[in-house]
């Protein structure tokens, strides 16, 4: 699937500009993108090792652990494959709570962790697990408490009540995690259904 | 007042975490700094095995980007959705949200410049980024640090996860504010 979709912006950008004549566009953009990909990459290493450095810390303090008991009753349902006491859990754990107080940028690297984790338990290294399918379905659909981001851009824009929106967030939040999880389920069974054959 | 809680919370949360976890772990006997040494260490490679996967995801975003082939599927796929209730102006957000996340922010910002952010529109699209992230984006990251190149379904329900977001933030903000 991903093959296709990332074939088809190629295939669709190109053949666009060539038909508008504007093909000089496609070198221009595809080196430009290359390169703001690259230093990306390289601004993510300062956060990603200041994450990772204090979830080193978090993870010899127990503090993992403990995160991971507390909702672990909820974390088992999600992610049944991974065993109650493995550090995926804390990491998983950490994640979302990163998404659900709107860090962004902590929540990126914690979500590195935790596909890490879960890593160490996947027999085909190259291949998404199940596990890690719906940890990526609850961080795509990014549930969020305190949409930081946009309150600060409504005020910005001269809202008289930028906070206004959490409430209408918060449920379609819900509502779209909601669905995601479900779809994964699904597609978890057909896959599996379709392995089995 | 409730504008003014969660900006405190977003501005004291990192300095909070970044306080309590050295804190505790030096209470509990763990060597600190140098246990932060060796996760940040982590931190070097993982960004630099992202940066393959981050090159072919937006070269090829881009390249769709740039071209004008978005805005043509954002003109084509307009009048459709507008047969099941979706304003021609959210269309184009609909359409960046999941590819780029300055993109769509980009685009938020315009639609509550132009109409305020007070505006029904302006609620809708700031609900759109409030309640969804970019799929791309995390799909390329999250997997590409530790060398997933087969996502299985993940694109699709990544993708689903998008548009329930998109449908029921018109649907419940036309609800509430109006």
């Amino acid at each position: 699937m991903i093959n296709l979709i990332w074939m088809l912006f190629l295939v669709a950008g190109i053949g666009y500009a060539g038909w508008q004549g504007r093909i000089e566009v496609v070198t221009q953009s595809a080196i430009s993108a290359a390169e703001g990909a690259v230093i990306l990459s390289f601004k993510l290493i300062g956060v990603m090792c200041l994450w990772l450095g204090i979830m080193k810390i978090a993870e010899l303090a127990g503090l993992v652990k403990l995160f991971a008991l507390v909702l672990s009753p909820f974390m088992r349902i999600l992610f049944p494959s991974v065993p109650k006491k493995h550090p995926a859990m804390g990491a998983i754990v950490m994640t979302i709570s990163a998404n659900m107080l709107g860090l962004g940028n902590a929540a990126t690297p914690l979500g590195i962790k935790a596909m890490q984790e879960l890593q160490k338990l996947n027999d085909k290294k190259d291949t998404a697990s199940d596990a890690m399918c719906t940890l990526l379905a609850l961080c795509t659909t990014g549930f969020t408490l305190v949409p930081a981001t946009i309150i600060a851009l409504r005020s910005a824009a001269g809202s008289t009540n930028p906070a206004e929106i959490v409430g209408t967030t918060v449920l379609v939040s819900l509502m779209a995690t909601f669905t995601a999880l479900l779809a994964d389920r699904l597609c978890r069974a057909l896959y599996a259904a379709r392995g089995r054959r | 007042m409730f504008a003014e809680i969660c900006r405190e919370l977003s501005i004291w949360a990192i300095p909070v975490i970044l306080l309590l976890i050295p804190l505790i772990g030096y209470l509990r006997k763990v060597h600190v700094y140098e246990a932060f040494v060796d996760g940040a260490a982590e931190g070097f490679k993982t960004a630099i095995r992202i940066m393959p996967f981050l090159v072919a995801m937006m070269v090829a975003i881009n390249v769709f980007r740039a071209s004008g082939a978005m805005d043509a599927v954002i003109t084509l796929i307009s009048p459709l959705l507008s047969l099941l209730g979706v304003p021609a102006e959210l269309v184009p957000l609909a359409v960046m949200r999941p590819l780029s996340g300055t993109g769509s922010l980009g685009l938020a910002t315009e639609i509550l410049n132009t109409f305020g952010p007070d505006s029904l529109w302006g609620r809708i699209a700031s609900t759109v980024m409030g309640s969804t992230d970019t799929t791309f984006y995390i799909l390329t990251v999250y997997f590409g640090a530790v060398g997933i190149r087969k996502p299985r379904y993940s694109v699709f329900v990544g993708l689903l996860g998008d548009l329930t977001g998109f449908f029921v933030s018109i649907y419940i903000c036309t609800k509430v504010f109006s």
